[in-house]
């Protein structure tokens, strides 16, 4: 079943972990989770493919998974700080799977972190609902017009471009 | 009667905790993190509390994807440390503080707010690293400062409580404080954010402009705040930026017009702006005492009021330069 579109579908590089997700996602979520125990992270280890099927997870799944693929862990229903475990039983830190995750190098990564992070200029939407919220200050002192016009043209449904 | 007698925002950054167990402290990076609490907690050893209600989020350690509490608050008489993948962290287990909470838990439940009680349950870094960073660092077999009430949010599963519903929870818990006979000094923490997504393509999202809006409105202006829907938080402030309405709980749960004591912003700490603040409610007396010399009937504010506040600004601005 396709997924239901949200709102928040909208913003660009996001997969928000909601219900739908969730349910989707239980598979994954329960196999990070039982990484948390040493005995379970050798075994996992030791036979990765054979590990994985003590747990409920599409042919999908499982092949984000082998494939240390992050983004597609989340989209398919992974919360990020579960999949953190997995980053960290291969001994990866967190930055190394931020850099993965946004095809970066972690240098790279970690020289925009020191620079003042990612700017929210131009990745506020896929829509080009790119105004300042009316809640950041001066943002609706400035265009209180344009803002108030966008909410109202709010459309419901979003053709949201999958990466 | 047990009273708030003060608010403090705080970040929750993990690795501001590995940092302090690591002894990395005083590496350049790090440092800039730290220095900036440090007069934080010399307030707080003056303010001496009697017990702490920190509302943090929990990160797949004591809940994983099994049972999703959106609140629930902590009446066992210890939390243990989490193991979070490497060993537990190096600090005391946090005692609580039961015949406090199980009586926030009786008034807030009968006010309508459905939370779930945890008799049992471990508390991860979201918790420990803002004790650390307002009480310093504590051996593990010593003691926190503090008795210690946990109240856990779920914000990692869309959709956490609404901001305007943390701010009236924190309005419920004070008013259950208040209503505790005997005589304590609470203070109460709002902690996670501010900015930041460590999830998927746009990881590394930070939006300073937002944080200091944030903090503004924190201090003068927070039913601003109460009205702010989700996807505002997660197209500004990140996905995981949404935490930040956890702060509207502590927010929620002092009084309108406060004292901002002190203030702390600094980019970044890991993949997150770090920020704080601590928000203290006027002394009573000086407001019951100011009333009583003014005639009743008069809805603006005592004249004598006006002096009062202006020296508390005035310590308030010597404290953040």
């Amino acid at each position: 079943m396709a997924r239901k579109q949200q709102a928040y579908d909208d913003i660009p590089g996001t997969f928000v972990f909601d219900a739908e997700r969730s349910r989707e996602g239980f598979g994954i979520n329960m196999f990070c989770m039982s990484l948390m125990k040493e005995e379970n992270r050798k075994a996992f280890k030791a036979d990765e493919a054979g590990y994985l099927k003590k747990f409920k997870l599409t042919p999908a799944q499982t092949e984000a998974i082998l494939k240390r693929d992050y983004n597609r862990m989340l989209e398919l229903g992974g919360n990020i700080y579960f999949t953190a475990k997995l980053g960290a039983t291969d001994g990866h830190s967190f930055q190394h799977l931020a850099a993965v995750m946004t095809g970066n190098t972690q240098q790279d990564y970690a020289e925009m972190m020191l620079a003042g992070g990612r700017s929210v200029e131009g990745n506020r939407s896929r829509s080009g609902k790119n105004a300042p919220s009316k809640f950041v200050a001066g943002a609706a002192a400035r265009k209180p017009a344009a803002a108030k016009a966008k909410t109202k043209t709010k459309t419901k449904s979003r053709s949201a471009k999958r990466k | 009667m047990a009273r708030i007698i003060a608010g403090i925002g705080s970040s929750h950054v993990p690795a501001i905790g590995a940092a302090l167990d690591n002894g990395r402290t005083e590496e350049p990076y790090w440092k800039r993190v730290f220095s900036g609490f440090e007069k934080s907690q010399a307030w707080m050893r003056e303010a001496k509390p009697d017990v702490a209600i920190i509302v943090y989020n929990d990160h797949a350690s004591a809940f994983s994807v099994e049972v999703i509490p959106t609140f629930a608050l902590g009446c066992a008489a210890e939390f243990p440390p989490a193991d979070e993948g490497w060993g537990p962290r190096p600090v005391p287990v946090v005692e609580g503080h039961p015949a406090l909470a199980s009586h926030i838990a009786q008034s807030v439940i009968l006010d309508e707010f459905d939370l779930t009680i945890c008799n049992k349950m471990e508390v991860d870094h979201g918790m420990t690293v803002p004790m650390n960073l307002l009480f310093g660092k504590v051996d593990k077999d010593s003691h926190w400062p503090c008795p210690v009430i946990p109240l856990a949010v779920n914000v990692v599963m869309y959709p956490p409580p609404t901001g305007h519903r943390c701010y009236m929870l924190g309005k419920a818990i004070r008013k259950a404080v208040e209503s505790y006979p005997e005589d304590l000094k609470v203070v109460i923490f709002g902690t996670g954010g501010l900015s930041h997504q460590i999830s998927g393509p746009r990881a590394g999202l930070i939006n300073s402009k937002w944080d200091k809006s944030f903090l503004d409105n924190l201090s003068k202006d927070p039913k601003k705040l109460a009205q702010i829907p989700h996807i505002d938080y997660m197209r500004e402030a990140g996905a995981e930026g949404i935490e930040m309405v956890m702060w509207l709980v502590m927010r929620g749960a002092l009084d309108d017009k406060v004292d901002e004591v002190y203030r702390f912003y600094t980019v970044p700490a890991s993949n997150t702006a770090v920020g704080h603040i601590i928000l203290a409610n006027r002394p009573r007396g000086a407001k019951a005492a100011a009333t009583r010399r003014k005639p009743a009937g008069g809805r603006h504010k005592p004249a004598a009021g006006r002096p009062k506040r202006a020296a508390a600004q005035a310590k308030a601005q010597r404290i953040r330069s």
